[in-house]
């Protein structure tokens, strides 16, 4: 088990080297001078924008400013944004409240999609099933920015039941809107994993077996069919996490959340290259480590998978 | 026993999230908690966006910075709500000749941490802003400066006379200098920011109408929080305790925040609700002129676009442009059609000036004009106006050029540039090969400053090489002009120049748009679009 933890942590250092060139350079390959955006519309006098290119070591070759960043991620040295910020101060500030926003939102999914879809797969064909599956299919199709708009507009601005952004500090209860909102869009497909997984599980011959030992209904559907249902639907919603945790642009950008996407999607817009290539390392590396972990739960769900070397 | 490890994987991961959930929120107590006092009854809350750097005055150039320096920090002069310059920190700013200039500072100001505002305050901000090798982006508001130089570190020609009191010598005439005082660029500082420059503009000290409220004050990307200083003494004393600068993502959500009472003051109003803000805000909603000129600037060095021939085509591009229903139907009269090359907001601004009847949508002169100048040499290619894709520019430009296809039967088409700074980058190396789109907002309230910087022969703007002798002429001549209002004569001759070259061709000045809450009173908007919010109460 540790060995087979190590391999995989071990096999994640050449992609997040890879990762990181691949960005860094596409970043600098973007055309334009980043330095000259900061004077707007004036012109500025050469001899002060060569001092502002040095300053960001903009006036370098790639190569050189790759291995200027690389050597100081190293040193847990994230570099400094052009405002002065030490990205890896930014790094701390912002991804706590993506994760926070994250999590509650897997929370909902999780909740909705595994009730529901557990009800819709015993129920096979019944009314609950139909209804549930042309709402599932209305959520898959609506683009979350009309969810984000439609909820901000009716619960936040016209019932007053959420605040319509999310207030200083990022606390829960503002957070819990567009976490609903994520979830609303991620848990149409986790309804119908569910739904399906149930399907084919409760077909099996031990679930048979287990209602002609005289086993209850109360017993056989948790134990016997949702948990060995549970697979697809736990690499889904691992699936899921990751996704955001890796920053929900539009939902952050329409909330005001101050989190991953929001930040990120504000260092590309001004071309800030330290910026948008420490925060892709990160969430590359939040990926992975997730997936790993997802890896490892289905040691737990399923004792048949054993993972030796 | 086994019922416990049922769905083992499910409870797994929901007590993970739960966890995450409790010592993320556990670690973030400090900033909740601040912001609930923030919140207090009389601070008032506006939209800003994250400065762009360290609360520099001579390196922050952009609104989000600026919004919070000109509220920290107080300058030989403020504007009022009209632009017209008042005496904050100097008792006064004399001159005989508008070369040499006496600025006598008022004695008993001081710095939030006790320090007296002294002649020295202002003149070593001065000198550390216009350095060479400081890299400041204010630099070039100490060009006029005797002593400035772009080729290597030399002081200014600033000399202390006495404590309150010190001399400017200036390079050149310019009769607008005082005007220009008011602009960040000209603040003091205090002896302390130049020990680590970086860490005091993360929490610097002013001596304006407002102070930073506390050690965590600037919460980055999140917001800033001001209280009101006790201290101050000019003009602008804050009616209100304090004020929240909120950063918004969006516009969206921003006015959403305003439509709930959670945001007090907006500053703008995004563009899918542009039609609806007016009926959305009743009485609370404004709506008026900008210092924003809008142009697009064809350079000289186009082919059919110098001499007697380009002159024609100019003019006829500019009668060929409907303005009037560009305004209407693409910016739902969030703009107003141009007079002149300022603003109306701006002292001196005339909407007759000689030659301004080129402005007017005129479609057979438009085609006469341009068959003369197929007469000098035959038209041939596209009219290309280039723009920048990542903001909303695509509509008008579009506009603009079907306007001039449709009435001059050439193509004319918009060409997008992705970024801004790609666009700019094409300009400034001077790359770029057809018209582009171009944009003031000015710096200080004067007709100069629409004229000067992007006309005059090799000004730092002048992105289209314009070059006109009895333009630069009668520039000079205005900046040494013994008055404003003479001045502004000889700057109105300059526009009729400007007409006949039409080195831009002018199409609108940009208004602004905003809200307030119902819990605010007293908003008013000043000059240059910012709301005042020392004038506002909270009810």
């Amino acid at each position: 088990m540790a060995f087979y933890i190590l391999r995989r942590l071990l096999q994640a250092i050449p992609v997040l080297l890879g990762a990181t060139f691949l960005i860094y350079f596409m970043v600098f390959a973007m055309p334009g001078n980043p330095a000259l955006a900061l004077f707007g519309e004036r012109t500025p006098n050469p001899a002060v924008l060569a001092q502002v290119e040095a300053r960001y070591h903009l006036d370098q070759p790639f190569i050189v400013q790759y291995l200027y960043y690389l050597g100081n991620v190293f040193r847990l040295d994230f570099g400094t944004s052009f405002s002065g910020q030490p990205i890896g101060e930014t790094l701390l500030r912002t991804f706590p409240v993506t994760a926070r926003l994250a999590a509650l939102a897997i929370l909902f999914e999780m909740i909705i999609g595994l009730a529901v879809g557990l009800w819709s797969g015993l129920r096979k064909g019944g009314v609950f099933d139909s209804v549930t599956l042309v709402i599932s299919l209305v959520l898959i199709s609506v683009p979350i920015f009309v969810l984000c708009f439609l909820g901000q507009f009716f619960l936040g601005y016209k019932l007053g039941w959420f605040r319509s952004t999310v207030s200083a500090g990022a606390p829960i209860q503002d957070l819990i809107l567009p976490a609903l909102i994520l979830a609303f869009s991620l848990v149409a497909f986790n309804i119908r994993l569910t739904r399906s997984s149930v399907i084919e599980t409760a077909g099996n011959d031990f679930v048979r077996t287990a209602y002609s030992k005289g086993l209850r209904r109360s017993r056989v559907i948790p134990v016997h069919i949702l948990r060995n249902s549970l697979i697809p639907v736990t690499t889904n919603l691992g699936a899921d996490f990751g996704i955001l945790l890796v920053g929900a642009t539009v939902t952050e950008g329409i909330f005001n959340v101050p989190g991953v996407g929001n930040t990120l999607y504000k260092a590309i817009v001004i071309g800030e290259r330290p910026t948008v290539v420490s925060f892709v390392t990160v969430m590359v590396l939040l990926y992975l480590v997730v997936n790993i972990l997802i890896d490892l739960l289905y040691a737990v769900l399923d004792p048949r998978i054993r993972y030796v070397k | 026993m086994k019922f416990r490890k049922l769905g083992l994987g499910a409870v797994a991961l929901a007590s993970a999230s739960v966890l995450l959930l409790a010592a993320c929120s556990s670690g973030d107590t400090g900033a909740t908690s601040s912001s609930g006092a923030s919140g207090s009854a009389s601070y008032i809350t506006a939209n800003g966006s994250e400065p762009s750097g360290p609360l520099l005055t001579t390196n922050i150039n952009e609104t989000g910075g600026g919004k919070v320096i000109d509220n920290l920090y107080a300058g030989l002069i403020y504007y009022d709500a009209d632009g017209a310059p008042v005496n904050d920190m100097a008792e006064s700013i004399t001159t005989d000749d508008n070369v040499t200039f006496t600025i006598k500072v008022a004695e008993g100001n001081t710095f939030t941490n006790g320090e007296d505002v002294t002649a020295k305050s202002f003149v070593d901000a001065w000198q550390y802003g216009a350095l060479l090798s400081n890299a400041q982006l204010n630099s070039y508001f100490f060009e006029p400066i005797a002593g400035f130089s772009y080729d290597e570190d030399s002081p200014l020609d600033i000399t202390i006379v006495d404590d309150y009191t010190f001399t400017v010598v200036l390079n050149a005439p310019t009769a607008d200098f005082p005007l220009r005082l008011g602009y960040s660029a000209f603040y003091p500082l205090p002896s302390v920011a130049y020990d680590d420059i970086d860490a005091y503009g993360e929490a610097p000290i002013g001596n304006g109408p407002y102070m930073l409220d506390g050690d965590d004050a600037w919460q980055h990307d999140v917001q800033i929080t001001l209280k009101k200083n006790p201290d101050y003494t000019g003009g602008r004393a804050p009616q209100n305790d304090g004020l929240v600068l909120k950063f918004y993502a969006s516009e969206d959500s921003a006015y959403s925040d305003l439509l709930s009472d959670n945001l007090d003051v907006l500053d703008v109003i995004p563009s899918a609700s542009l039609t609806s803000f007016e009926s959305d805000l009743g009485d609370r909603a404004f709506n008026q002129p900008a210092a924003i000129f809008q142009s697009f600037t064809i350079p000289s060095r186009l082919p059919h676009f110098s001499g007697p021939e380009g002159e024609l085509r100019r003019a006829a591009i500019s009668h060929a442009i409907d303005r009037e229903s560009i305004t209407k139907t693409i910016f739902n009269d969030t703009r107003t059609p141009a007079h002149d090359f300022t603003s109306p907001v701006i002292d001196g601004y005339s909407e007759d000036i000689t030659g301004s009847d080129v402005l007017d949508y005129d479609e057979d002169l438009a085609k006469s004009l341009w068959a003369q100048a197929d007469a000098i040499a035959p038209w041939d290619g596209t009219f290309e106006i280039a723009y920048n894709a990542d903001s909303s520019h695509k509509d008008w430009v579009d506009a603009t050029a079907n306007s001039i296809k449709n009435v001059l039967g050439i193509d004319a088409v918009g060409t997008a540039v992705p970024t801004f700074d790609q666009f700019r980058t094409e300009i400034t190396d001077r790359s770029i090969q057809s018209a582009f789109r171009t944009g003031w907002q000015a710096d200080y309230p004067g007709l100069f400053n629409f004229l000067g910087p992007i006309y005059a022969t090799n000004a730092g703007s002048n992105d289209g090489d314009y070059s006109n002798p009895a333009f630069d002429a009668l520039l000079a001549q205005g900046s040494a002009a013994g008055s404003v209002d003479e001045a502004n004569t000889y700057f109105q001759q300059a526009q009729e120049i400007l007409f006949k070259d039409l080195p831009a061709i002018p199409l609108w000045y940009a208004t602004v748009q905003g809200g307030h809450s119902t819990l605010v009173d007293n908003v008013a908007i000043d000059w240059h679009s910012v709301p005042l919010y020392y004038q506002i109460t909270k009810k």
